[in-house]
């Protein structure tokens, strides 16, 4: 069970020129207007969030741009829990702050009762080794093989890879269905291959959560078709809770069992998939479902 | 002709190849280990790293850019008393391998750093996101994935060092600048100035030749 309780997350409007901001949560408006000075990556960001039709988060008084504002979530053991908005909605920020590789600024993530956002160091580790993500560009290693990629998580949590770490990692990719691609590298592989290679990595370490980031955006649609249906056997064969995090309502109608609606880093809907679909209630839900006049 | 030549400098010119190699890895090798330390802390504490340190940052940047911006010919007299200590002498090739080493340490350090800039974030989140610590993801995700890079960045280096030894010759380091400038310059031994000419050369196709084949061998993108 994860609980999502009241997280909000701001980011500081860069105060360096030109610098990055990691991580893909913050990768809104501003980050296309990093290249000029501070003042006027600030007067952007509340230009672009003064048009009506942007999803950008909005910039609080302080001058920090708010990507999430109080979310609250409850994501049941073995469910499929769709999280699904525009670019810019803050979907991939709120599922980073579940293994944390975004912070949040207030609230707290909740896991089997402990509260995750306090840990830090091993603790953090350790944890993190119990939810796996996967991501819209894969994120494999371009210089080991497609063993050694799904060996990984051995290597971060011992130093090193056993033989029995070993066979279960070709039993994955047997799983997977790239057993004879075992000692490939990632360059060799259809973008539809690398995903599963990075889901029988996320699987390595027997993990009780998988986060997937826009697992499938990067993908044509067969390859969708063949990561969703992967997944979705792998969450009835091993019952690991699935956090799908996607733009596409197809998606979410294909695999997920529950689904929460962001906008402007607010979830403005959520509840069992068939609800959502046949009586939307938010704006943004009848966008993401296409049921709005476009020509108008 | 040419055995008259070859009788008398052939002697000379090998010593000084020799002097030349010498010098070039081993301080190459010495500014490398130096060079990889520092450009990790860099890539490490910028302030969008995966352990941020300003401070430390800004300071390391620093001194990176002061040995950077040293000329090599005033580093190498200005290091002539620190030289004679760590060596016992400021002369000779011995002489000339710790400022080349001062020299060529920011350097690599710069190298580096931009050769893990270079490695795909998302591979790195991966990493992190596998619960890796970070000396983890250093030894296992970050310097693998930028091997060909740093490879390449060695032949640039052994490149820029072999023009450094030349200099050293200057001041009596030995090798085939120093041969350059005593044989081809003070005496007009214009056949020794050229063929050492060609020496450095063919040392530099040698040079990126090998690195670029390496580089190549072990890059799997």
């Amino acid at each position: 069970m994860i609980s999502i309780q009241h997280i909000s997350k701001s980011f500081a409007v860069p105060a360096t020129r030109g610098r990055r901001s990691r991580g893909k949560g913050a990768d809104f408006s501003y980050a296309a207007a990093v290249s000029g000075n501070p003042a006027a990556v600030a007067a952007s960001v509340v230009q672009a969030t003064d048009e009506a039709a942007s999803t950008i988060a909005s910039v609080l008084p302080d001058g920090t741009v708010s990507a999430l504002s109080d979310i609250n979530l409850e994501i049941a053991d073995g469910d499929i829990f769709g999280i699904i908005g525009m670019s810019g909605a803050g979907k991939s920020t709120l599922v980073r702050t579940i293994n944390l590789l975004e912070r949040p600024t207030s609230g707290r993530i909740v896991v089997d009762g402990q509260d995750v956002t306090e840990l830090s160091g091993a603790d953090l580790r350790a944890y993190r080794r119990r939810v796996a993500m996967i991501f819209q560009n894969f994120g494999l290693l371009a210089q080991k093989t497609v063993l050694e990629n799904v060996c990984f998580p051995f290597v971060a949590a011992n130093g090193k890879v056993t033989a029995e770490n070993r066979e279960r990692a070709l039993g994955l990719l047997a799983r997977v269905g790239l057993a004879e691609k075992a000692s490939s590298y990632p360059s060799q592989l259809s973008g539809g291959q690398k995903q599963r290679v990075a889901i029988a990595r996320a699987l390595a370490c027997e993990p009780e959560v998988i986060l997937c980031d826009e697992a499938t955006s990067a993908l044509d649609p067969k390859s969708t078709n063949t990561i969703l249906k992967l997944l979705r056997d792998i969450n009835r064969e091993t019952g690991v809770t699935l956090v799908v995090i996607t733009h596409s309502m197809d998606v979410v109608q294909k695999i997920c069992k529950n689904v929460a609606v962001l906008e402007h880093g607010r979830v403005v809907e959520q509840g069992p998939v068939e609800r959502v679909f046949d009586a939307p209630s938010a704006e943004a839900t009848r966008v993401l479902l296409g049921r709005v006049d476009w020509d108008a | 002709m040419l055995n008259d030549f070859l009788a008398e400098f052939s002697g000379l010119l090998a010593q000084g190849t020799l002097d030349t190699l010498v010098m070039l890895f081993a301080s190459t090798a010495i500014a490398y280990v130096i060079g990889i330390v520092l450009g990790v802390v860099l890539h490490l504490t910028a302030p969008d790293g995966l352990r941020p340190m300003p401070a430390l940052n800004a300071v390391l940047g620093w001194i990176v850019n002061i040995g950077r911006s040293l000329p090599f010919i005033i580093l190498l007299i200005a290091l002539m008393p620190a030289t004679q200590a760590i060596v016992g002498t400021s002369t000779g090739v011995r002489g000339v391998i710790p400022p080349l080493v001062v020299a060529t340490a920011p350097f690599v350090a710069r190298m580096v750093e931009q050769s893990l800039a270079e490695v795909s974030r998302d591979a790195v989140e991966a990493a992190e996101a596998c619960g890796a610590s970070v000396p983890r993801i250093v030894w296992s995700a970050l310097l693998p994935e930028a091997l060909p890079s740093i490879v390449r960045g060695i032949a640039v280096t052994l490149i820029a060092v072999l023009g450094y030894t030349a200099i050293a010759g200057a001041v009596g380091a030995g090798g085939l600048g120093d041969i350059a400038i005593r044989y081809g310059y003070y005496r007009y031994e214009n056949e020794v100035m050229i063929v050492t000419v060609v020496l450095l050369v063919v040392l530099v196709q040698l040079i990126q030749s090998v690195c670029n084949y390496i580089a190549r061998r072990v890059d799997h993108r």
